[in-house]
């Protein structure tokens, strides 16, 4: 495995750069933020990104797809993170595609995997049921009853429940809560009966929805994959989330650096730039080189996804980590450099902030992935 | 790609064929090689091993065939020490004047100096030390005062060097004088190489905290050294100086990873399972299991870091600062981990009460609070990447 792009992740990551340059700086974020848009992203901005394939990037060609595989959508992700360009990509491309790829039948990909190259549906992975990421402790049941699967329970904080067009649940079919068998999942219309969908609304003013189903009654084709054995497959979707979502935080603190940087060079105080002060200067050295090791971190885990190496969950747990650990580094050394205009909201830095902490939070905090690292590592 | 792999076949035969039995052993400290005019082989195998691969020009693999030099391309040069590792094969020579001194003559040296030293530094029949820092220039280095005069045919040097690794072992020394006192610090130092059986040289080694150390301090007292000594041109030295300091990171901060440094080479896991015991297969002290999961997550970054540098063809440049700061801190901590796993059986100073192994980390602990000193402290580091790679003003 050598850690440098392809030529096809060279050319992603360069029309990536330009999408975010030319139609997303941070000030399209800061207008959806101000339009109070109830999506938290731009559908026509979406159907250009559709309209390069990034929705189609995991998904095999037979299907319409490109099969760029996890190293092409995460270096998307890398440069949309950059200017904070809010999308579908993450729950759609990565954990929509992903799961209907490797749990779903012929059919199920037949029909769904084609409707999301072409932009016509999004979707969201309805997963954790606490306040921290937990991804076995499942407590929503879905029993057969007839002909059909009743599901009850909550779900919470999932990524793009407030738009998705078919909602991804995990849920229980045996077993008891902590335990990785016994979990199946089902594709749900988000307009079903028995299924309540409410926007929450958090710091970094993304799209997440609580989810409640008071049976929820879907039809036998609604499960995806095998009933029990889900559980192995969601932990690997979630790692290949786990991998993009690291690669989007390291786009963010590249940038919240990259800007830092420059204000240290050009902000005057006794008559001097700060940046010449070896305080600030040291910090920043710091940062550069955690940064350099989160680079290394995110591409050996993009490439183990792509190449299915037996690495791929201790590396993921890696990348997760270190993205997170740096992310909240550069995500508060950025504030205290600026100093007072870095606490106004007419300032960009503090929406890398409050993007730092959720991003943290999503599919596992640093201290999850440390503990999770620690065990598969046998320490 | 398939004469890269006609390359292995060809490299496992010749070693099947040239590696000696005992060197394909766990190398004992007695038996480390350094070469030189004086050195001694307690294992006759090591000297044989070593004239083996000097006559290849293996012990410096990508130095020119000319030189005497294994000619060998990066991808080449990956595959034989693969093939060294897999044969478990000890390294047939240490050596600065490979690690340091030959990209130098290389790039900066004529081409009589390359002849003349070249082939003895790759067949270790030269063994060379370093003299760089002085008792009044540590971090600032370029405020050296070794003194070297025109004397028409020769300088006549005079001075004091400090932190001259081995220079008690080593025939040679290249060093860093002042040959022009009225210029600007910078501008005024040259490269000098200085055989030490020349009459005025004298040495005299430094304890350390960890007790015995290859430091030593070298006197120079009217040392005359002939002029084609000199490298590259006369007061542009500290050009060539800070190259080699670029090389002399990227060796030290190799330090950072497991099994690279001092001491036992001990893995910090399983010295915490034998001291602070076993639950269930883990750690048994939560916290102590904690701190070392977060430094074995930063080795594992770091040592992807180093492996993408070399993937993207890395060279000695503002990046072996990261190095050498990034692995020398990791490298102290790592002892500290050890240490703390240890107990009050990490504190030994001698065999009353402690064994080898035991007393070999403690000294290697105190040793590695050198790491982020020598070869430019953990500040310069973040000095140069402050300025050289953030741009950041003066």
């Amino acid at each position: 495995m050598k850690l440098i792009l392809s030529e096809e992740q060279q050319f992603l990551k360069d029309t990536a750069l330009s999408f975010a340059r030319d139609k997303t700086p941070v000030t399209h974020f800061r207008g959806l933020r101000d339009a109070s848009n109830a999506n938290c992203w731009d559908s026509s901005i979406w159907q250009e990104m559709v309209g390069l394939g990034w929705s189609g990037i995991l998904v095999p060609e037979e299907f319409g797809g490109s099969d760029f595989g996890i190293g092409g959508i995460s270096v998307i992700m890398q440069e949309l993170g950059k200017t904070l360009t809010p999308s579908p990509l993450l729950a759609t491309a990565v954990l929509g595609v992903s799961a209907i790829k490797m749990l779903g039948t012929e059919d199920h990909k037949k029909t769904y995997l084609p409707k999301i190259v072409s932009g016509e549906i999004t979707t969201a992975l309805a997963i954790d049921e606490g306040h921290h990421h937990s991804p076995f402790n499942i407590e929503a049941s879905a029993t057969l009853s007839g002909e059909h699967w009743v599901l009850n329970g909550q779900k919470v904080f999932v990524l793009d429940g407030a738009s998705a067009n078919t909602i991804l649940i995990v849920a229980r079919t045996s077993g008891k809560s902590g335990e990785s068998n016994g979990l199946s999942v089902f594709m749900a219309d988000k307009d079903s009966d028995g299924l309540e969908i409410s926007k929450i609304s958090t710091a970094d003013c993304r799209n997440y929805a609580n989810i409640s189903m008071n049976n929820l009654a879907l039809r036998q084709d609604a499960l995806l994959g095998a009933v029990d054995t889900a559980g192995e497959i969601v932990e690997k979707v979630l790692d290949l989330g786990r991998i993009a979502m690291a690669a989007e935080m390291l786009g963010n603190m590249e940038e919240a650096f990259e800007v830092t940087v420059n204000y240290l060079k050009e902000r005057k105080q006794f008559g001097v730039a700060i940046g010449s002060f070896q305080a600030l200067q040291h910090r920043a050295a710091k940062m550069f080189c955690e940064i350099e090791l989160t680079k290394s971190a995110v591409m050996a885990a993009m490439h183990a996804a792509d190449e299915n190496s037996n690495e791929l969950e201790r590396l993921s747990s890696l990348a997760k980590f270190q993205a997170g650990e740096t992310l909240h580094l550069v995500s508060n050394e950025a504030i205290q450099m600026h100093g007072g205009i870095g606490v106004t909201d007419e300032y960009d830095i503090g929406f890398y902030l409050k993007r730092a902490r959720v991003a943290e939070q999503i599919f596992g905090t640093s201290e999850y992935h440390q503990a999770r690292y620690a065990d598969i590592s046998g320490f | 790609m398939e004469n890269l792999e006609l390359f292995r076949q060809e490299v496992r035969e010749w070693l099947e064929e040239n590696c000696p039995p005992s060197m394909r052993t766990p190398l004992v400290p007695e038996e480390e090689v350094w070469g030189g005019r004086n050195a001694e082989y307690v294992n006759p195998e090591s000297k044989l091993w070593l004239d083996r691969m000097g006559a290849k020009g293996w012990t410096a693999p990508e130095l020119p065939t000319e030189y005497g030099g294994g000619g060998l391309d990066r991808d080449q040069t990956k595959v034989l020490h693969q093939e060294l590792f897999k044969i478990k094969a000890r390294s047939p020579l240490n050596s600065f004047g490979i690690w340091m001194l030959a990209p130098c003559i290389i790039e900066f040296g004529s081409e009589e100096q390359k002849h003349e030293h070249l082939p003895k530094i790759i067949k270790g029949e030269i063994r060379w030390c370093q003299g760089y820092s002085e008792p009044g220039s540590g971090s600032d280095l370029a405020s050296l005062s070794t003194k070297a005069v025109d004397m028409g045919d020769h300088y006549l040097v005079n001075g004091q060097k400090v932190w001259t690794s081995y220079a008690d072992k080593a025939d040679w020394i290249f060093a860093l004088v002042r040959t022009g006192p009225q210029e600007p610090k910078h501008n005024g130092i040259s490269f000098l190489l200085i055989d030490m059986a020349t009459e005025g040289v004298s040495t005299k080694p430094i304890p350390l905290i960890s007790g015995k150390s290859p430091f030593c301090e070298t006197f120079f007292d009217d040392v005359k050294v002939p002029k084609e000594n000199l490298v590259g041109v006369e007061n542009s030295g500290w050009t060539i100086a800070k190259k080699l300091l670029q090389h002399e990171r990227n060796f030290i901060s190799a330090f950072g990873l497991a099994g690279g440094g001092s001491g036992s080479g001990a893995d910090v896991v399983s010295i915490a399972k034998k001291y602070l015991g076993e639950e269930n297969g883990k750690i048994a002290h939560p916290s102590h299991r904690d701190s070392i999961t977060l430094h074995k997550m930063k080795e594992h970054t770091f040592s992807l870091t180093l492996q993408r540098s070399n993937d993207e063809g890395g060279k000695a440049s503002a990046a072996s600062s990261m190095f050498k700061y990034y692995g020398t801190e990791h490298n102290k901590d790592r002892y500290e981990l050890m240490i703390a796993s240890m107990g009050n059986k990490g504190l030994g100073w001698s065999d009353q009460g402690f064994s080898d192994d035991e007393q070999a980390i403690t000294k290697a602990w105190l040793r590695t609070k050198a790491n982020s000193i020598e070869g430019g402290t953990s500040e310069v580091q973040l000095n140069v990447i402050s300025r050289r790679v953030l741009d950041l003003p003066n």
